[in-house]
């Protein structure tokens, strides 16, 4: 089913006249409650009233996250904080974190274009949804909640983690939907199969897997495993959380929520929209939120649009799998890591060097693991090896408390880590996505 | 009397011992004892040479991180119980051992073996104090 049907399959020009009329106000509300952005318009050399149509969206800056981490906490906010009733926090890239709210419109929208991606990806309403996301801070466990809510579903709130009990209550409970990151997914089956379950005969009949990207051919893997339909579901807590855009049964792209979440592509060089179909950064603007709307935010995540009509019926364009990243940010475990975090980490424990590699790696279906190579200088070596340990131990538990993930911490010799005359390889992953 | 140990940090890589054993090798420093200490990731390499100065150097011109630490090398009777009877005279003094470990050659009719203690002043007099004897840097040179 298709759960708004009168802006997901509506006619191209009535949505442009749609989303012409909301951006207007968009405009004129920022403009008028938050101070940074009527910076940001003045500096332009922009009134509200310049903005007539979407077309004159091109007109308007760009937002980054680094605006998001310069005005942190509420600078870019456009609603006073008691209109707020939820905020969600991810971890910063250099300290600040990122900080998002929701009014109760807000959560209204996030309730409804979660509900449009669970049934986009084939949900019916009386259906078990087993919720394998994590709860919390991170947008994706409550996201998806509020959407099976708004729908309808049988909510079991798993969360992520336990991997056993989230086999046994599969076995019990029946869904028909699970939700989780794909690597969670390929990692679930995994212990199913030591523990002697046979996941491809379930219930389930339709997985949504997000927060990380991932491969047509782990696609295949999924659905060969678990026996199911894996569909692609894209989001980022800036923009709302998950919701953003999901895959229909078709699977050939996500359908973009542009009535409320409006797509551009353009070439991150020049900022220029580049045609239809080609490879460009991700840019989107929301329409309609109220706490924090963004203007021309800059996904960093590199993918294609398409705006014909879907064979599912939906008009909302459609934009590819994510293709890569403008930025160095890596994704592992649902977590986005930049290696600027690490470096923040690195040159405040006194006598590491600031020279250090990150190696993703994710072993025969296990979880991603995180090697962050260290090197060893003159200063902090000691002949004791309880000291190595400790430093080691030290520098393992300081990351680990900035990504909120584990990581394993390799003392190195110096210079073993590849020196290039320009961007160091920070990175390497090694991961089939 | 003290000796001059020296520490190299060894990542677990494929050819790293071949590497600091190949160098020294090849510029006539002679290894006296050597002892390995291994985690799961990396591992310290501890050395007596002959000419320790010559030898750090020539490590970290390589590119190797080492440093010097001292050491205490004691003469133990080479029969049953001859150890034990250096250890008690530690235990019963309250000194205390980081760790230890055997020359590759001897010295005399007696075994020599290498301690590192916490505090190494306090065991050299204990040693002089109880008749051990220790070993001199020139003795390691002669050896």
């Amino acid at each position: 089913m298709i759960w708004k049907e009168q802006v997901e399959c509506v006619d191209p020009s009535d949505l442009k006249n749609l989303q012409s009329d909301y951006l207007r106000k968009l405009i004129a509300y920022i403009y008028n409650n938050c101070p940074v952005y009527k910076e940001k318009i003045d500096d332009a050399g922009l009134r509200p009233e310049d903005i007539k149509s979407i077309d004159d969206i091109k007109k308007l800056p760009f937002t980054t996250k680094v605006d998001m981490r310069d005005n942190y906490p509420y600078g870019l906010f456009s609603a006073d904080q008691d209109k707020v009733r939820e905020i969600h926090v991810s971890s910063g890239t250099t300290g600040n974190p990122t900080l998002v709210g929701y009014t109760k419109d807000d959560m209204k929208l996030w309730s409804e274009v979660m509900a449009r991606t669970l049934c986009c990806a084939g949900a019916e309403p009386g259906d078990t949804i087993q919720n394998a996301y994590g709860y919390g801070l991170f947008t994706g466990g409550l996201g998806f909640h509020y959407g099976a809510m708004e729908m309808g579903l049988r909510i079991i709130p798993t969360s992520a983690g336990q991997t056993a009990r989230q086999l046994k209550i599969m076995q019990e409970f029946k869904p028909r939907i699970i939700v989780c990151t794909p690597s969670y997914a390929l990692y679930m089956a995994e212990e199913a199969r030591e523990m002697g379950i046979d996941t491809s005969k379930g219930n389930w009949k339709i997985g949504i897997f997000g927060a990380e990207p991932w491969s047509d051919s782990i696609r295949r893997e999924i659905e060969e495993l678990w026996n199911m339909l894996a569909t692609d579901v894209y989001g980022l807590s800036e923009i709302i959380g998950p919701g953003v855009a999901q895959e229909c049964t078709y699977k050939d792209g996500l359908h973009i929520f542009s009535d409320v979440f409006y797509p551009e592509i353009i070439d991150p060089e020049t900022g220029e929209e580049v045609a239809e179909g080609q490879d460009g950064e991700l840019v989107i603007t929301t329409l309609t939120k109220q706490a924090i709307p963004l203007i021309r935010y800059r996904t960093r995540d590199v993918v294609s649009i398409n705006h014909e009509k879907c064979r599912c019926g939906r008009t909302s364009p459609r934009i590819s799998k994510i293709k890569g990243r403008t930025d160095d940010m890596i994704v592992v475990r649902g977590i986005n890591v930049f290696p600027s975090q690490i470096e923040h980490v690195l040159v405040g424990i006194e006598g590491t060097q600031p020279y250090y590699q990150i190696v993703v790696d994710r072993k025969a279906h296990k979880l991603d693991e995180v090697e962050v190579l260290v090197e060893v200088e003159e200063k902090i070596f000691s002949d004791e090896i309880k000291e190595l340990k400790e430093l080691e131990n030290k520098i393992r538990k300081e990351i680990g408390s900035v990504l909120s993930i584990g990581v394993k911490v390799t003392l190195v010799e110096p210079k073993t880590i590849e020196r290039s005359m320009g961007k160091s390889k920070r990175i390497i992953d090694k991961r089939t996505l | 009397m003290k000796i001059t140990q020296i520490s190299v940090f060894l990542e677990n890589r494929k050819g790293r011992l071949f590497d600091v054993c190949s160098l020294l090798g090849d510029n006539n420093i002679n290894i006296r004892a050597l002892t390995i200490a291994e985690t799961e990731s990396f591992g310290v390499l501890r050395i007596v040479v002959d000419k320790s100065d010559v030898a750090v150097k020539l490590l970290k011109d390589s590119g190797f991180v080492a440093n010097l630490t001292h050491v205490v090398a004691v003469e133990v009777g080479d029969k049953p119980g001859g150890l034990a009877a250096v250890l008690k005279v530690f235990a019963d003094n309250d000194v205390n051992i980081e760790y230890m470990y055997g020359f590759v050659e001897k010295f005399s009719d007696k075994a020599l073996l290498v301690f590192r203690f916490a505090d190494t002043d306090l065991a050299q007099q204990i040693l002089a104090k109880n008749d051990i004897k220790v070993v001199t840097e020139k003795e390691i040179e002669g050896l």
